[in-house]
C-alpha cells in the first residue's frame, strides 16, 4: 500500500497532466467542446422536468418555489452523475488501456486515480452550472453548500470501491460488463432523483434503505433543495461503507494486477 | 556488480477451471490451476554496463515475455529480476500518443508515463524538439502528423533521458534513413556512456554490427549464451532444423565454433580455395583470380539440388554470398550416390582481411524449407595486398582518377 502511494507521488505530474489532457481533448474538434459535459446533465433533468413535473411536483412537501421539483431533479442527478461516471469508467479501465499496461511500465493506480480526478472536475463544472440555473430559478446559494464536500468524498469512495471491485472483475469475467449497465439502471430508478423519497410505499422503504446511494442522494437533497444540514447518523453509515468497500476494491486491485496484465 | 541480474526466471500462465477460483486465490483461499503454461522457465544470465545484447529466437521462443519481465510489465511466477538502474523500451514507438493532442502534449504525457517530474520534462524539451526535427509541426495535433513524424518524436521522448537499460525491437526500422541513422548514432552514443543495451532482432547484420554478445531462446529457455556469430550460425542451423536434421557445433583450431546442420540427404565433401594454377591456397591477394571449389555428394533421392556460398568478414558480416539456384543452374533430380564437383571462378576483388565461407546444399532459393546440408566457416582465407595501391574497406574497388584544375 506504501508503495502505491510512493509511486502515485512521483507520478503526480503525469496525472494531472492527464486530467489536463482528458479535458483538453473534449474541447477539440467540436463548438461546444467541454460544454456537453454539462449540457447533457442538464437537458435530461429539463426532460424529466417537462415529463414529471405535473405528475410529481405536488407530491414536495415542504417546499415553496414553482420550481422546486426542477431543482429536487437536479440535486439528486449532480449526486448520481459523479457515481454513475466513476462506475461506467472503472468497468472498462483497464480493458481500455490493456495495451498500454502491457508495453509500459508505470503504477497502475494512477489510471484509476485520473478517472476519479477527470469526475470530480466535470462534477465541479456542473455544480456550477446547477448553482447559476438555482439562482435563476430564485434559489441562492448559502453556506450550506460546504456539505458538499464531505458529501462528494463519499459518493467518489462509493463508486471507487464499487467500481474497482467491477472493474477488476470483468477484467477476467468480460459478463460483469454486460450486466453492470443494467443494474445501474434498476439502482437510478431505485434511488429517488426522479420522484420523492415520500411516495415510496412503507413495506419497501426497508429495501430501499439497502441502497446506499439512498442516504447521499437524500443528504444532497437535505442540502440543496431544502436547505438544511442533512441527516448524520445515516451518512456515517453509508460514508463507512463506502471506505469499507474502497479499501476492499483497493485490496482486489493490488492482488489482481499481476494477472490483470497476463489475462488481457 | 552487474547492472541486470536475471535468476532462475520462469514464467506460467495459469488456467482455472472457474475464473472464481482464480478470484479465491487473491483472498488467500487455497484453489489449483487446473492448468499451468510454462512460457519461460530457468532463465538466468546477467548484464554488465555498456554491453549490447542481441536476444533472437523463433517466434513464440518467448522473447517478448522475457522484455515485457525485464521492464516490469509482467510479473515473473518464479525467479527474481535484479535491476541496477531506470530502463527504457523502444519497443512500441508512439505508444498511448492522443492523436488530438499536440506534439508537445503528447510529449508531455509519454514523458510523465516514464516517470518524469514536469520540471524534468520541461528541461528536456528544447533537446526532443530539436531532436524530432519536425519544425513547426511539433504545436500541431499528432493526427495531421505523418507516420514517420510520429515515429521522430516517439523515438525523440523515448531517448530524451539517457536509461541504464535500453531495450530496442527489431521494429526500430522505421521512419527515412536520415533518421535511423540519427536513431542508431544516439544509441551507440548512450552506449559508450555505459548504457546496456537489449536487442531483438531476427536480422543477422543488425545483431552482429550492435552486439557483443547473444542470447538465442527456443521452447521458454535460454539454448545458447556467446559470441553474436556463433549463436546466430546455430539459430540460422535452427530454423532450417527439420524432423530428421541435426545439427551438430564443433570447435575448430583456432577456437572458433562452427555449427553444421541438416537432413544429410546430400553432403559437403569437401570445400577448398584454389590459385589460377589449381593448387591449394590461404593466402589471397588482392584481385587475383581464384577458385572455389566444393564438391557434394546425393545420398538420397531429391528433388533438386542447389549449392550456395556466403562469404564473411571476420565480424561474420556478408561480404558476398549466392547460390546456383540465382544462377540459374541447380541440378534436377540428381542420382543418389553421384558426386557433383562445383567451382565457382571469381576475382578475389575484397579488402585486406580475413574472410570465412560458408556453404550450403539446399533446394530453392533459399535453405529454409529444404536443408540437406548446411556448413558455417566450412573455409577460412586471408586476403592480403602484395600487388595494389595500398587502401582501407571491404572491397576492391579500383578507381580511375581525372583531376581538373
Amino acid at each position: 500500500m506504501y508503495g502505491m502511494l510512493r509511486g502515485l507521488w512521483s507520478y503526480r505530474g503525469f496525472v494531472l497532466s492527464s486530467i489536463r489532457n482528458e479535458f483538453v481533448t473534449r474541447f477539440a474538434r467540436s463548438r461546444l467542446g467541454g460544454l456537453w459535459m454539462i449540457v447533457n446533465p442538464l437537458a435530461q433533468v429539463a426532460i424529466y422536468a417537462l415529463i414529471l413535473s405535473n405528475v410529481l411536483a405536488a407530491k414536495l412537501p415542504g417546499i415553496t418555489n414553482t420550481y422546486g421539483y426542477a431543482i429536487y431533479l437536479m440535486a439528486g442527478s449532480l449526486a448520481w452523475n459523479l457515481f454513475s461516471e466513476i462506475i461506467n469508467r472503472y468497468l472498462n479501465l483497464f480493458i481500455e488501456h490493456g495495451n498500454l499496461m502491457k508495453k509500459m511500465s508505470f503504477p497502475r493506480i494512477t489510471l484509476p486515480v485520473i478517472v476519479v480526478g477527470s469526475s470530480l472536475l466535470n462534477n465541479a463544472l456542473l455544480l456550477v452550472a446547477m448553482l447559476l440555473v438555482f439562482a435563476l430559478l430564485g434559489q441562492m446559494p448559502s453556506l450550506l453548500l460546504l456539505w458538499l464536500i464531505p458529501l462528494t468524498m463519499a459518493v467518489v469512495a462509493l463508486g471507487v470501491g464499487i467500481g474497482l471491485i467491477l472493474g477488476v472483475l470483468n477484467v477476467f469475467i468480460r459478463d460483469v460488463g454486460q450486466v453492470v449497465p443494467i443494474l445501474l439502471q434498476i439502482l437510478f430508478w431505485f434511488t429517488p432523483i426522479v420522484y420523492p423519497a415520500t411516495i415510496i410505499p412503507s413495506y419497501l422503504r426497508g429495501t430501499m434503505d439497502l441502497n446506499p446511494m439512498f442516504s447521499i442522494v437524500s443528504a444532497y437533497h437535505d442540502v440543496l433543495v431544502y436547505a438544511k444540514a442533512p441527516d448524520l447518523g445515516e451518512i456515517w453509515l453509508t460514508a463507512t461503507i463506502s471506505v469499507c468497500l474502497m479499501i476492499i476494491g483497493l485490496f482486489m486491485f493490488r492482488r489482481a494486477a499481476p494477472e490483470m496484465v497476463d489475462a488481457l | 556488480m552487474s547492472l541486470l541480474n536475471v535468476t532462475n526466471l520462469g514464467k506460467a500462465y495459469r488456467t482455472y477451471a472457474s475464473e472464481f477460483q482464480r478470484i479465491a486465490t487473491w483472498f488467500y483461499l487455497p484453489s489449483k490451476p487446473s492448468e499451468e503454461h510454462w512460457v519461460l522457465k530457468d532463465i538466468n544470465f546477467s548484464i554488465e554496463p555498456g554491453e549490447a545484447i542481441g536476444i533472437v529466437g523463433q517466434n513464440g521462443a518467448g522473447k517478448s515475455t522475457l522484455l515485457k519481465m525485464i521492464t516490469g510489465t509482467l510479473q515473473p511466477t518464479v525467479g527474481s529480476i535484479h535491476v541496477g538502474g531506470r530502463i527504457a523500451a523502444i519497443l512500441e514507438l508512439g505508444m498511448g500518443f492522443n492523436p488530438e493532442l499536440t506534439g508537445r502534449q503528447n510529449v508531455f504525457h509519454a514523458a510523465g508515463l516514464m516517470g518524469f517530474t514536469t520540471a524534468q520534462i520541461e528541461g528536456a524539451m528544447p533537446d526532443i524538439e530539436a531532436f524530432a526535427e519536425i519544425g513547426e509541426y511539433f504545436d500541431e495535433t499528432v493526427r495531421t502528423y505523418s507516420s514517420g513524424m510520429q515515429m521522430r518524436v516517439a523515438f525523440a521522448v523515448a531517448t530524451a533521458f539517457r536509461p541504464e537499460i535500453l531495450i530496442v525491437d527489431e521494429a526500430l526500422s522505421v521512419g527515412d534513413s536520415y533518421f535511423q541513422h540519427k536513431s542508431f548514432e544516439r544509441i551507440r552514443e548512450f552506449q559508450e556512456q555505459g548504457t546496456s543495451l537489449l536487442i531483438v532482432s531476427h536480422d543477422r547484420g543488425a545483431i552482429q554490427k550492435l552486439c557483443d554478445r547473444a542470447i538465442l531462446l527456443e521452447g521458454g529457455t535460454v539454448i545458447k549464451d556467446g559470441k553474436p556469430e556463433e549463436v546466430m550460425d546455430y539459430y540460422n542451423a535452427l530454423i532450417s532444423e527439420k524432423e530428421n536434421a541435426t545439427v551438430t557445433v564443433q570447435q575448430l583450431a583456432d577456437g572458433s565454433v562452427q555449427t553444421v546442420s541438416g537432413t544429410r540427404e546430400a553432403t559437403i565433401e569437401s570445400v577448398s580455395l584454389h590459385n589460377q594454377s589449381g593448387q591449394v591456397v590461404e593466402y589471397v591477394s588482392v584481385g587475383d583470380a581464384v577458385s572455389l571449389r566444393v564438391t557434394a555428394k546425393v545420398n538420397e533421392a531429391i528433388p533438386e539440388l542447389v549449392i550456395g556460398y556466403l562469404i564473411k568478414d571476420r565480424l561474420g558480416q556478408p561480404v558476398f554470398g549466392t547460390n546456383t539456384h540465382f544462377m540459374d543452374c541447380k541440378i534436377v533430380n540428381p542420382v543418389p550416390g553421384e558426386a557433383v564437383e562445383y567451382r565457382f571462378n571469381f576475382d578475389a576483388n575484397l579488402g585486406v582481411g580475413s574472410y570465412s565461407v560458408a556453404v550450403a546444399l539446399h533446394a530453392d532459393d533459399n535453405h529454409v524449407a529444404r536443408n540437406y546440408e548446411w556448413r558455417d566457416l566450412a573455409l577460412v582465407f586471408n586476403v592480403v595486398n602484395s600487388s595494389k595501391k595500398e587502401f582501407v574497406g571491404l572491397a576492391w574497388m579500383q578507381p580511375t582518377v581525372e583531376i581538373n584544375r
